[in-house]
């Protein structure tokens, strides 16, 4: 039986990586507070968003390229596919032919799907 | 002792011994940053002709501890109109990201330690690679929201091109491990090493898995040439333009850890890890070996980065998309086949 205690203790240096990352992590955050100076009065051009340059807040009107969410469309579908595969190829020697097969036709159907998303431009950056 | 579902270990140290060993790994691997930083720019000056950094210390050795130094006695400050908290959340998360992958390299075998059995890696789960993919999925919340909550438009178009790069070769990196995996049965890295001992280096049978996991690697890490999300002839600094101080200083320092993990996983996947061939080494060589090799991946990284210019956007993506992943797809194709057939 699964015990949450067990998958614990078993991952407990994956732990102890992500607290020491954490705690460098906001180490490194925090002491400039500490440590840097601290000015007397507040002015309002240090916190300007590029301080003395040319006028770049991110304004609700600015506009960017479609492509970016087009790109994330897609990797979601090839990731998906991608983590299909893993299991296949873990248990490939086991099942032999009959996992050649099923992952030849699926990955004959992933090329179908790709080159119908490159002929319909998609992969084109604009 | 049952072995739990989704972490196959069959043994696990005592509390105390899998605490040390961790801490033992990050200071070890985590002082390879300000070494690797180091390297970079005397190594680029040298690629130069120039001498690189020759003033604090001797030699310049210490301009690393410098660098970190001067940063963190900047003022502390959070532009105006940005996320606060998410501002400052970043680079944590950056920093979370990179230190935990390094917990499934494996730098030897299990040995005995005062008398304890110990593997000396992190964590050696059934999952393995994927580990450090999940992990690498978070580690781009750390750019995206980075520029995404410093409200400039330098650091929003440098996180929205490193989200849309880190994710397209991210499916490149994860179909060239397919191959992999075939031909080794399993996720685990101690597993991939030990077969690794027992039959060939993986980089040669393959070959185009590993071109491709090399070029994903470079393009993860945001390595030239693949610096788009920096360029900073375009985008000032990319994510972290709005970044001083310290914050800053966990970024850059989180790339280096990057570069350093993806040294390692090089090494381990592809280069047999701890192996040497021809020869039985005894075991407390085998830190060094893993080391060594990883210094030889990031040699590699900063030869590349004197050498090759960088990229445009549209040949950075066309690239990733239309040559690696089909490039990778045939390769697990043609491997499940060999597979299959000389089994």
């Amino acid at each position: 039986m699964l015990q949450i205690q067990d998958v614990i203790r078993a991952y407990l240096p994956a732990i102890v990586f992500v607290v020491l990352g954490i705690g460098l992590g906001a180490v490194f955050a925090s002491l400039n507070s500490v440590l840097g100076p601290k000015p007397k009065h507040a002015r309002r051009a240090t916190a300007e968003p590029y301080e003395s340059g040319l006028p770049s807040e991110v304004k609700k009107t600015m506009r960017f390229g479609i492509s970016f969410y087009l790109v994330a469309m897609l990797f979601i579908l090839f990731d998906i596919e991608t983590i299909f595969l893993f299991p296949v190829a873990m248990q490939l020697k086991a099942f032999g032919t009959f996992a050649l097969i099923e992952i030849s036709v699926f990955i004959v159907l992933l090329f179908v799907a790709f080159i119908y998303v490159w002929r319909r431009g998609a992969l084109e950056w604009k | 002792m049952s072995a739990p579902l989704y972490a196959e270990i069959g043994y696990f140290e005592p509390w105390w011994m899998q605490i040390a060993k961790a801490l033992a790994i990050f200071l070890v691997v985590f002082n390879m940053v300000p070494m690797a930083l180091l390297a970079d720019r005397k190594l680029l000056g040298r690629f130069q002709h120039r001498y690189g950094p020759t003033r604090v210390g001797p030699f310049g050795l210490l301009q690393a501890v410098a660098d970190i130094g001067k940063l963190l006695f900047k003022q502390q400050f959070v532009p105006r109109d940005s996320r606060k908290w998410l501002f400052i959340a970043a680079p944590i998360i950056s920093m979370v990201t990179a230190a935990a992958t390094l917990a499934i390299i494996p730098f030897s075998d299990t040995v005995d330690i005062f008398g304890v059995k110990t593997g000396l890696y992190g964590v050696d789960p059934s999952i393995g690679i994927l580990f450090a993919f999940a992990f690498g999925g978070i580690a781009f919340y750390g750019l995206m929201l980075g520029g995404w909550s410093s409200n400039s438009k330098y650091s929003f178009l440098g996180s929205m091109r490193a989200a849309a790069q880190l994710i397209s070769y991210e499916i490149a990196q994860g179909l060239s491990i397919i191959g992999v995996i075939m031909m080794v049965g399993s996720l685990s890295l101690v597993d991939i090493v030990t077969w690794q001992e027992q039959n060939v280096w993986l980089f040669i049978p393959q070959f185009v898995g590993w071109l491709v996991f090399l070029v994903a690697g470079f393009a993860e890490t945001n390595r030239p040439p693949f610096d788009l999300a920096e360029g900073e002839a375009e985008l000032v600094g990319g994510y972290f333009t709005e970044y001083s101080g310290g914050r800053f200083a966990a970024f850059f320092a989180a790339e280096y850890l990057n570069m350093v993990v993806v040294s390692l996983l090089f090494t381990t996947i592809f280069f047999g890890g701890w192996d040497v061939p021809f020869w039985d080494q005894p075991n407390w060589i085998e830190p060094i070996v893993v080391l060594a090799k990883m210094w030889v991946f990031i040699f590699f990284f900063i030869w590349v980065r004197a050498t090759l210019p960088r990229l445009r956007y549209d040949q950075l993506m066309s690239f990733g998309w239309k040559i690696l992943l089909p490039l990778a797809t045939l390769n697990a194709l043609v491997t499940a086949v060999l597979v299959v057939v000389l089994d």
